[in-house]
């Protein structure tokens, strides 16, 4: 098996878990609602200012939602040794952390589709009419987002403090990617196309590369126990 | 014999910085603009420099660790990187000085400022990481894979003022510029005052990498006697 054989491998039953637990899904999609309720009453929600800093509630939710959903992907492996026997099978490190970034990436996408609905809904903000743009601002975002979770989420599965470290870790190195993220869905949010945007584009796009080169090389190293 | 690089430092570093203070408060005019707050300069860019360095010979460290096991590279990039927050912090509070009297403001979300204070935390965070593992292997090789992590920003803080124009002054030290941006006097006693503060980091980093070492020794024999 190649290495995104594998990977997809690992993807697919970390999928199939949630989809029958629901464990992360259900406390990360009913966070990400609770917080845009919360602050839907903080800010005057109709007003049209709400597409100038929508982008940037939206990716708060998503970054808070998305620890959620981090913490669990390899903490789900450590009752009965299940990471033990995942690191003596023939898998590969690096087949191991993106399988994760692939469970994390699709999870998180289900909570921004979550997100987004309610938020068109509660803020009054039209975003179907862009949802190409849309699509494509998440999808290179939240791959960004998700293989940061899955190599630091593998890096503090054995701590004491494990769900406090991981925010603490990863949301300094997100910053460039949400910052990205923001402005794009705030220029999607505001109807103007993205392609005047490609600066931040290309931010995104070298995190996603930057970051996955990261963690496919250090994965065995950081997996060793 | 570290002890006396150590002392050999210090001395060396309060003799440098002694020489370095009378220079810039009573010999060094003000400058035409900024009048007397110009100065923070020599301690701003500096500490920044001192701090990024550091960032990156942990680095080297931490790679040196990864491939060779040896714990004592991962004390020494533990202790390097410790010593590169401080003066990171230091680089953030002058700076905000400067920007208080300058510009009226303490912060502005500038590139350069923004990217600075996220390394900061990022490794804030890898000092809180390494007190929450016990296990010195395990601490080790996730602090070198946080660090290069880390390092990855740092390459953003550095390049920042060249990439995007924003309020944070461009570079104006003739290494970057070819000179022509700064007063050589100004900009002499900018780097004697960078060679006090690097001597003050290598003292402190060494007397911290010491303190590392009497832990990991404590540890070890601690777990000999559980044993």
């Amino acid at each position: 098996m190649n290495l995104f054989t594998q990977a997809f491998a690992v993807a697919r039953k970390d999928l199939a878990i949630e989809l029958r637990t629901k464990e992360s899904l259900n406390a990360a999609g009913s966070f990400a609602v609770v917080i845009l309720v919360i602050f839907s009453f903080a800010f005057e929600s109709f007003s049209d200012e709400m597409k100038e800093f929508g982008g940037g509630l939206l990716w708060l939710v998503f970054a808070f939602a998305g620890a959620l959903v981090f913490n669990r992907g390899f903490a789900r492996e450590l009752p009965n040794e299940c990471l033990d026997t995942l690191l003596a099978s023939p898998l590969s490190g690096a087949a191991l952390i993106i399988g994760k970034a692939f469970a994390n990436f699709a999870m998180l996408l289900v909570v921004e589709l979550v997100s987004i609905f309610t938020f068109g809904i509660f803020y009054n903000v039209n975003w179907l009419s862009e949802a190409g743009s849309l699509t494509i601002v998440f999808a290179l975002a939240t791959w960004g987002v998700s293989i940061l979770g899955a190599i630091f989420g593998a890096l503090t599965v054995n701590l004491r403090l494990r769900e406090l470290m991981l925010p603490v870790i990863i949301y300094p190195l997100m910053v460039p990617i949400l910052i990205a993220a923001i402005e794009l869905t705030n220029e999607v949010l505001n109807h103007r196309p993205i392609g005047g945007q490609m600066q931040w584009i290309r931010v995104l796009v070298a995190s996603d590369i930057g970051f996955t080169g990261l963690a496919w090389m250090l994965a065995d190293t950081i997996l060793v126990n | 014999m570290r002890e006396k690089l150590v002392i050999v430092l210090a001395g060396l570093a309060a003799v440098l910085l002694a020489y370095n203070l009378h220079h810039m408060f009573l010999v060094l005019p003000n400058e035409v603009s900024q009048d007397f707050i110009f100065r923070i300069i020599f301690f701003h860019v500096p500490a920044g420099i001192v701090g990024m360095i550091g960032f990156f010979v942990a680095l080297i460290f931490s790679v040196w660790y990864l491939a060779g096991g040896d714990l004592r590279y991962d004390s020494v990039a533990a202790s390097i990187v410790e010593v590169s927050v401080v003066f990171s912090i230091v680089n953030l509070v002058t700076g905000s000085i400067w920007a208080r009297v300058i510009w009226g403001i303490w912060w502005t979300w500038d590139y350069r400022l923004t990217s600075q204070l996220v390394c900061v935390l990022i490794f804030v965070g890898y000092v809180m990481m390494r007190r929450a593992i016990d296990e010195p292997t395990q601490r080790a090789r996730l602090s070198a894979a946080l660090t290069i992590f880390g390092c990855f920003d740092s390459v953003v803080v550095w390049k920042s003022i060249e990439w995007f124009r924003n309020n944070h002054p461009g570079p104006v030290l003739s290494i970057r510029t070819g000179g022509g941006n700064m007063d050589p006097d100004y900009e002499r006693t900018l780097w004697l005052n960078f060679l006090a503060l690097l001597i003050i980091g290598a003292a402190l980093a060494l007397v911290r990498s010491r303190q590392e070492s009497m832990e990991r020794e404590i540890d070890s024999l601690r777990r000999a006697a559980h044993v």
